[in-house]
């Protein structure tokens, strides 16, 4: 299969290109050639009308083009000066050495370009992800890129963080620089770019200027039909209680949480990045627990030390970091699939092999994984299969309670679709779901009650069929 | 290779062979050159002898595999192997307790070492190449202790019959093919077989699918502890008396072995045909080099070269194969 057909794509100095499309549609294999990473079948790429061929990253770099990649690659035990200045150290009197003082002063001038005010002599591992996001960019620049090429920068960035990112953009495009800006995300396109150029199944589908065109257009570009947008289910009368926490506090990242799951009802939990959202959801499944706090089920006061624990008592999770821990990379769909039921395909100790193949099916056709086979490793998959496979393995113990931490983020919005409805059948089947995610529209879109948390605690619980995105985000924003 | 699951003898024998493709030439060339060059080496007499050789490094190498294919890595064995063959010496005089008992004893004092592993690494956090590191020493410490620094002899003609043959083929090779058999077996169709991959795969997913990771990885040490203390059996059968200086530089072997056999040293990729593959590599270069009368020092040489060219090679081969973001 090709990844790639006949496409033509064409930048301009200063602006911004966002490149849209579902997951496998080409876009970072696009990238990927300008980036010198792949090399492509057929075709040219031109820098300044002169023919150029880019066998390497460096080489690419040579010919001013540079990329941000979608997981940052920092050295994090070096300083912020020595990554932001990696392989391009000025040199010191005696041959090998390093001008700290000259480098300092370089790394805080690339970062005034940016008007970032980061300090340069700390560690990387102690920036976050937003703060490394902009060194990254600050190296582009150091660089002298004509070209830079971000895949999907705001993947990990509060709002706050997103802003000081589109900032550091347009000082970038202000100087002649071109971008080519990957995302998922709609809102930001809208806001951000200039030209959009939509591929669909590795073929160029349009390249216009983004005022000619608003969401729904573009998801129809996207997905070559429409799609419909608002409430994916009605509101039920929810079931008895299931979970009831009460006074979760770990120090440092919540305090005095309580909240409530009730069958067939979905809760959502809604709240910026580092409210600690994501840590409550790993205290109640045994993550990492809570230091003081009480969970019941069904009445009883429970604890949950490790996941096989919260398993047991019908707990099941789909965790926030697919790549990190979501699925095991190397393992064969099947493999990956049945992982947190084993038990149920074997006798004693061991594996019924046809048991196996034939619950893994089941499970698959459950949430519609589209892969070559299910001996397929799941890496080769894309995104969304990944998730859908990891929803798979998480369902497959048929848990009461399913707790979802971001569960389509950066996922296609065919995928996302897929896996809203299957939320919302979770749910039907009388499932107590609790959602967190940081796209405003999929909790109002999916959840029977909402709760905010901001910094740490439980800031507000809101009707989501009537409460609007802006209330929403001011229960949020840190006061 | 993810670890094997179909049925078919074929896609068995295929998925044994892929990704190992560059192992399986250079065995084939390089018995294809040893028997244009001394024809002995085909005969009977010396494919025996080849096996018997390898059998040690082999029984080894199978138990290093899983506390690889975990993520983890054993450095003590080559100790375990001392310490192990000392025990069974001294409890194999003769007329002193039935075989069994030093066999036992010798596998027991492994699995017990390979616990101690586990537990240091699991409990204390300690790295494995760590752990085990000072366990290579103290272990080794330990086999002095127990044998005063001297060899152990007057062994039983029953325990040094291990080492000898049945029917013309070897025990220690019976033994080494009955230990990867199981394995494998293991390594397929239990859960726990199913669970070193995926710790070694990714331990954080693993245990978000609930499982016991740390549990996990100490059973991979206890199994490789064991298995260690097999080898230190058969070892002490073969050179007649428990030697405290036995085994020196074994666990390197052995993780060659492994490796070249295609099993990651990160662990989640790799299993026991592999590593029988690269241990007959290993085995035959050993016995090529001796008919071909290169001087022990050389020999040395040769050997580290091609450790590295046989991984290199499997690994060009592989990238060049197949593209993957891993």
């Amino acid at each position: 299969m090709r990844a790639l057909r006949d496409v033509t794509f064409e930048l301009r100095r200063g602006e911004v290109h966002a490149l849209m499309g579902e997951n496998g549609a080409g876009k970072s294999t696009l990238v990927k050639i300008l980036a010198g990473l792949h090399a492509p079948d057929e075709g040219e790429v031109r820098v300044d009308g002169r023919r150029v061929t880019l066998r390497s990253p460096h080489e690419a770099m040579r010919h001013g083009i540079a990329m941000i990649h979608q997981e940052l690659m920092p050295v994090p035990d070096l300083t912020v000066a020595e990554n932001l200045l990696l392989g391009r150290e000025p040199r010191g009197r005696i041959p090998g050495t390093v001008d700290r003082r000259a480098l300092r002063k370089e790394a805080q001038r690339l970062l005034g370009v940016l008007g970032a005010e980061l300090p340069v002599d700390v560690p990387m591992r102690a920036l976050s992800v937003g703060e490394m996001q902009t060194v990254e960019i600050a190296r582009a620049i150091g660089t002298q890129a004509a070209v830079v090429i971000m895949d999907e920068p705001t993947a990990a960035l509060s709002d706050r963080e997103v802003e000081a990112l589109f900032a550091a953009i347009r000082k970038l495009q202000a100087n002649g620089t071109a971008l080519v800006y990957i995302t998922h995300k709609m809102d930001e396109v809208f806001r951000i770019a200039d030209r959009i150029t939509v591929l669909r199944d590795g073929r160029h589908v349009a390249t216009s200027p983004a005022a000619d065109l608003d969401v729904q257009r573009l998801i129809a570009l996207m997905v070559g039909r429409e799609l419909v947008g608002g409430r994916v289910r009605d509101r039920v009368e929810p079931g008895a209680r299931v979970l009831t926490a009460e006074g979760l506090t770990r120090d440092g990242c919540y305090r005095e949480v309580g909240l409530s799951l009730r069958r067939g009802e979905i809760l959502g939990l809604a709240g910026l990045m580092g409210a600690g959202r994501s840590e409550v959801a790993a205290a109640l499944f045994g993550l990492v627990p809570a230091e003081r706090g009480e969970i019941r089920i069904d009445g009883r006061p429970v604890r949950i030390r490790h996941p096989a624990e919260a398993m047991r008592l019908g707990i099941g999770m789909v965790t926030e970091d697919r790549r990190a821990e979501g699925f095991v990379p190397l393992m064969s769909v099947r493999h990956n699939v049945t992982l947190a039921s084993l038990a149920r395909c074997c006798k004693g100790p061991v594996i019924r092999h046809a048991v196996e193949a034939d619950t893994a099916a089941r499970a698959i056709a459950q949430t519609g994984v589209k892969a070559s086979g299910d001996g397929q490793a799941v890496v080769e998959l894309s995104g969304g299969n990944q998730q859908k496979v990891v929803f798979s393995r998480t369902l497959m113990p048929d848990p009461e309670i399913v707790i979802l931490d971001e569960p389509t983020r950066g996922i296609d919005v065919g995928a996302k679709a897929e896996i809203h409805a299957l939320i919302a059948r979770l749910a039907d089947q009388g499932k107590a779901v609790l959602l967190i995610s940081s796209e405003m529209p999929e909790l109002l879109a999916l959840s029977d009650r909402l709760l905010v948390m901001r910094q740490g605690e439980v800031s507000a619980e809101l009707d989501p069929l009537t409460v609007t995105q802006e209330e929403v985000l001011k229960h949020a924003m840190p006061v | 290779m993810p670890c094997p699951s179909d049925t078919s003898f074929r896609k068995r024998w295929s998925e044994i062979v892929a990704g190992r493709l560059g192992i399986v030439i250079a065995l084939i060339v390089i018995a294809a050159v040893l028997a244009l060059l001394k024809p002995h080496f085909l005969s009977a007499a010396n494919l025996t002898n080849v096996v018997r050789q390898v059998s040690i490094n082999g029984i080894l190498a199978v138990g290093v595999t899983v506390v690889l294919l975990t993520g983890g890595v054993d450095l003590s064995l080559g100790s375990l192997v001392a310490v192990t063959g000392v025990v069974a010496a001294h409890l194999a005089h003769p007329g002193a307790f039935p075989l069994a008992v030093p066999i036992a004893a010798g596998v027991l004092a492994g699995a017990a070492c390979g616990a101690v592993n586990g537990v240091v690494v699991t409990r204390c956090g300690v790295p494995s190449f760590i752990a085990t590191l000072g366990m290579m020493t103290a272990a080794r410490g330990l086999a002095l202790v127990l044998s005063n620094g001297r060899p152990v002899s007057n062994m039983s003609p029953s325990l040094t019959k291990l080492a000898g043959d049945v029917g013309g083929v070897p025990i220690p090779a019976m033994i080494l093919a009955a230990v990867a058999l199981c394995v494998a077996w293991m390594l397929r169709n239990l859960r726990l077989g199913r669970y070193f991959y995926a710790v070694g795969g990714n331990e954080l997913a693993a245990r978000a699918a609930g499982i016991r990771v740390q549990a996990v990885k100490f059973a991979a040490f206890v199994l490789c502890g064991a298995l260690s203390g097999l080898a230190g059996v058969v070892l002490a059968a073969r050179i007649t008396t428990g030697q405290p200086n036995a085994g020196v530089g074994y666990e390197l072997d052995a993780i060659a072995a492994v490796v070249i056999g295609g099993t990651r040293l990160s662990g989640g990729v790799g299993g026991v045909w592999g590593t029988l593959l690269g241990v007959l590599l290993m085995g035959v270069i050993g016995n090529g080099l001796d008919l071909l009368n290169v001087p022990s020092y050389y020999q040395q040489i040769v050997k580290g070269v091609i450790i590295i060219g046989a991984v290199w090679f499997d690994r060009c081969h592989q990238s060049a194969g197949k593209e993957r973001g891993v």
